[in-house]
């Protein structure tokens, strides 16, 4: 073990790192959803009188756009309050 | 507020969603005994006002998307997405006046999506008249595809809920990183957040599962 760091504080250490790590899943929502904004303000320009069915359809494809962000957010979550791999260590018992 | 008895040695811990989420199933059947009384007497030949007028328009609203969704032969489904657009935007809502929300609570937004899976799965059930067209329905268009069609099928309930509970559990999770870092000064910044958080957020969240829901449903029934 690395001097003067017990064995918890490192997988916890390591947890966080990874816990940021799963966030960069949030860049590919981002743009994503910029995206389809952008594209939604055109359509909007070209016929403003369909701009109900416009938003509702934009909003439904950015929800299913986001799915892979919250993925990463939830694995993020569970590594940083579930801490799923601190107890698998202390189960080890070592 | 979070609950906590034993029952014969038995420590049984009540997390404070789940009895946030049965403070919001009362108030909901409250509501609806006050409506269905106040309907029963209202005088038909009249102009609705006042309160029923507010019920109307919404009942209104969610029949007409039904029905632009899914079609008039998928009417018989509108009940069950008025209820759950009721269920979810006063739960996610429930954060305005600092209380969890129940939807922040995995079991809860994964029940709510088994509830939508077994609706699908009984409908394709139905529209594929037995037993033989619905496995056979898995194999389209090639046979090869059938384990990826299964697992297709089996992703839609576990990102229909997890979409609602990451983004209702990420926006608490904000906003109590920011209440225990101003302390005293929170009240500065966060009722705008709270405006996005919990009413924006919350309520898109409630029009997203209720959509979704309708496409499934109307897929499974074509």
């Amino acid at each position: 073990m690395l001097q003067g760091i017990t064995s918890e504080a490192f997988i916890l250490g390591c947890s966080a790192i990874g816990a940021g790590l799963a966030m960069i899943a949030g860049i590919g929502p981002g743009i994503g959803q910029g995206n389809a904004a952008g594209k939604a303000c055109e359509a909007v320009g070209r016929q403003p009188e369909a701009q109900g069915d416009i938003t509702r359809t934009m909003l439904l494809g950015q929800a299913v756009a986001e799915t892979t962000g919250i993925y990463g957010l939830v694995i993020a979550i569970i590594l940083l309050f579930v801490r799923p791999l601190l107890s698998a260590y202390i189960g080890l018992g070592l | 507020m979070e609950l906590q008895f034993t029952i014969g040695g038995q420590e049984i811990l009540i997390h404070d969603s789940i009895f946030n989420l049965w403070l919001v199933i009362i108030f909901l059947s409250i509501f609806a005994f006050i409506v269905n009384k106040k309907i029963k007497e209202v005088d038909i030949t009249e102009e609705p006002s006042g309160f029923l007028n507010a019920v109307e328009i919404l009942v209104d609203a969610v029949n007409n998307l039904v029905r632009s969704t899914m079609g008039e032969n998928n009417m018989s489904f509108a009940p069950y997405i008025f209820t759950l657009v009721c269920f979810l935007g006063v739960s996610n809502l429930v954060g305005l006046i600092g209380l969890t929300p129940p939807t922040s609570d995995y079991s809860v937004t994964f029940s709510l999506a088994m509830i939508t899976f077994t609706i699908v799965q009984v409908m394709n059930f139905k529209t594929q008249k037995g037993i033989v067209g619905y496995l056979k329905s898995f194999t389209e268009p090639f046979a090869f595809l059938t384990p990826i069609n299964i697992l297709g099928e089996l992703g839609n309930p576990i990102s229909l809920s997890f979409r609602l509970f990451g983004n209702v559990m990420s926006g608490g999770i904000i906003m109590t990183l920011l209440y225990s870092a101003l302390g005293y000064f929170a009240p500065l910044i966060t009722p705008v957040l709270h405006g996005y958080f919990d009413v924006f957020s919350g309520l898109l969240q409630t029009f997203i599962f209720a959509m979704l829901t309708m496409i499934f449903i109307s897929g499974a029934t074509e």
